[in-house]
């Protein structure tokens, strides 16, 4: 009771240069809707943050579909984990839809039809290809960042991405590692990383929008 | 608003803000003793001084210093699955495979760590092994030893990646190097879960490592943490267990809480 009632003299002080340091986000640029079909992620860490928020909602969305009629050869352990990963795929991207406020790109409707959502096979190799992608878009992502906060946000969600990368592989039986980590050259051992531009050609197909990237920081 | 709150925020912008005070339990005594003087008046002034003193006489580390940090534990790794293989103890096939190849990695990595700072001019650490005397016997302990290293290895990058910002060595960014070795470390310690039949993400309540190894999941900002800048996790939507909250997201560990001796720190030795 002492306590509570001391933490709330103490947070009151401190609160305003806690939301200054917190605060200083890179100036905001909303991203562009005015062309039909196309989605402007916009610029500096709110552009990185919608890029972010686009592949999230794309792993949130497959998720979903596969849970809303699971292949008949999953197994339950396999539908329970599923279950896990679009809970975790939903609340990175519900987060992002939180921190962005106003500056967030709109709900986006994705095109899975390459996908055969009755075929356990084609699920976890869909499920493999966007979750080594997320890795890699986020590896190579952090670096357009100015503020540490922004970061921090991504690099908490990116080692998970890592973590669901690695599961769906143990499930596929194929290693968790070994064809993502460089295994010559300089960055041996170093995990693959894509720029914006590689991972939006990698997402093309199920993003029935053109995504510009080109006000995204380039380095 | 409270002062975990404070703490939590703060770290968004300051990974090593815990480094900052003499030691959490330290900070928290003294709260406490404050709060049990009933000098509430004066809690704020005491808050304040706390900050400016953790926020005026650090700074924060050199590229070179994150650097050995990193290659400080990549090396106990290294020596920790040398120690491994040579026990004789993994089971062969896949678990023989993987231990291989994970143990390449780290080589890999302490390769690269080390041309990279050599390649600024500095003295990269050497001689860091796994103290003998507390490597275990048994493959199920080893394995439970290589999640707690690697599991460790996720948050201790995770808690650099701040410092690294800008960071370059000739062309190369020094961040990005640094986040591709700790997605590496991330797919590691969660394929070592799996062989361990945990979940490859970390949930609300991890009592999966034996002590002495728990600390791997605490700290100032514990694995268990469900609010994300300000956001409460478990209230988005419509609403989340603690365990999805927590395992959604991974947590940073602060050097100081790295080599700590209840962590990695307690590891290191002959």
């Amino acid at each position: 009771m002492r306590r509570r009632s001391f933490f709330r003299v103490a947070g009151a002080t401190v609160a305003a240069s806690t939301l200054v340091l917190a605060g200083c986000a890179d100036d905001p640029v909303a991203p562009d809707l005015s062309t039909p079909g196309t989605l402007n992620l916009g610029s500096g860490d709110i552009g990185v943050l919608n890029y972010a928020y686009l592949l999230e909602q794309l792993e949130a969305a497959f998720y979903q579909k596969v849970l809303d009629s699971p292949p008949t050869d999953f197994t339950p352990a396999e539908l329970a984990a599923f279950t896990e990963l679009r809970d975790h795929e939903v609340i990175h991207r519900e987060f992002f839809k939180q921190v962005l406020g106003t500056s967030g790109i709109p709900t986006m409707t994705f095109d899975f039809t390459s996908i055969s959502f009755t075929s356990r096979a084609s699920v976890l190799a869909a499920a493999r290809t966007f979750e080594d992608v997320g890795v890699a878009a986020y590896n190579g992502a952090g670096k357009l960042l100015t503020t540490k906060a922004t970061l921090g946000q991504l690099s908490k969600i990116a080692s998970v991405e890592a973590r669901h990368a690695a599961f769906i592989r143990d499930l596929l039986q194929l290693s968790p590692f070994a064809d993502v980590v460089e295994t010559s050259g300089p960055f041996t051992g170093a995990a693959t990383a894509l720029t914006p531009a590689q991972v939006v050609e990698a997402i093309a197909k199920f993003t029935p929008f053109l995504v510009i990237i080109a006000d995204l920081p380039t380095s | 608003m409270n002062i975990f709150r404070i703490i939590e925020q703060l770290s968004e912008v300051d990974a090593d803000v815990l480094g900052r005070f003499d030691s959490r339990r330290a900070v928290f005594k003294t709260l406490g003793e404050t709060a049990k003087k009933g000098a509430l008046a004066a809690a704020p002034v005491f808050v304040a001084s706390l900050f400016q003193k953790a926020y005026g006489q650090t700074t924060k580390p050199s590229v070179i210093e994150v650097l050995n940090y990193a290659q400080t534990l990549e090396l106990l790794e290294e020596d920790f699955y040398a120690k491994m293989i040579a026990a004789g103890q993994v089971p062969t096939g896949a678990p023989a495979a993987a231990i291989t190849l994970i143990k390449q990695h780290e080589t890999a990595h302490v390769k690269l760590l080390d041309a990279t700072i050599k390649a600024l001019g500095g003295t990269p650490v050497t001689g860091i092994k796994f103290k003998s005397s507390v490597f275990p016997a048994d493959y199920a302990t080893q394995l439970a030893y290589a999640q707690a290293l690697e599991d460790t290895g996720v948050r201790a990058y995770k808690g650099q990646a701040g410092n690294l910002m800008g960071a370059m060595a000739g062309t190369t960014n020094l961040l990005q190097v640094a986040l591709q070795i700790h997605s590496v470390e991330a797919r590691h310690a969660a394929h070592i879960r799996t062989m361990r039949a945990q979940p490859s993400w970390i949930p609300a309540s991890d009592s999966s490592l034996p002590a002495p190894l728990g600390p791997v999941y605490t700290g100032a900002i514990p694995e268990s943490n469900t609010t994300q800048s300000g956001v409460d996790i478990t209230k988005l939507g419509a609403g989340y267990s603690a365990t999805d909250a927590a395992a959604s997201f991974d947590e940073i560990l602060t050097m100081a809480e790295v080599t700590d001796a209840s962590r990695a720190g307690g590891l290191i030795g002959a």
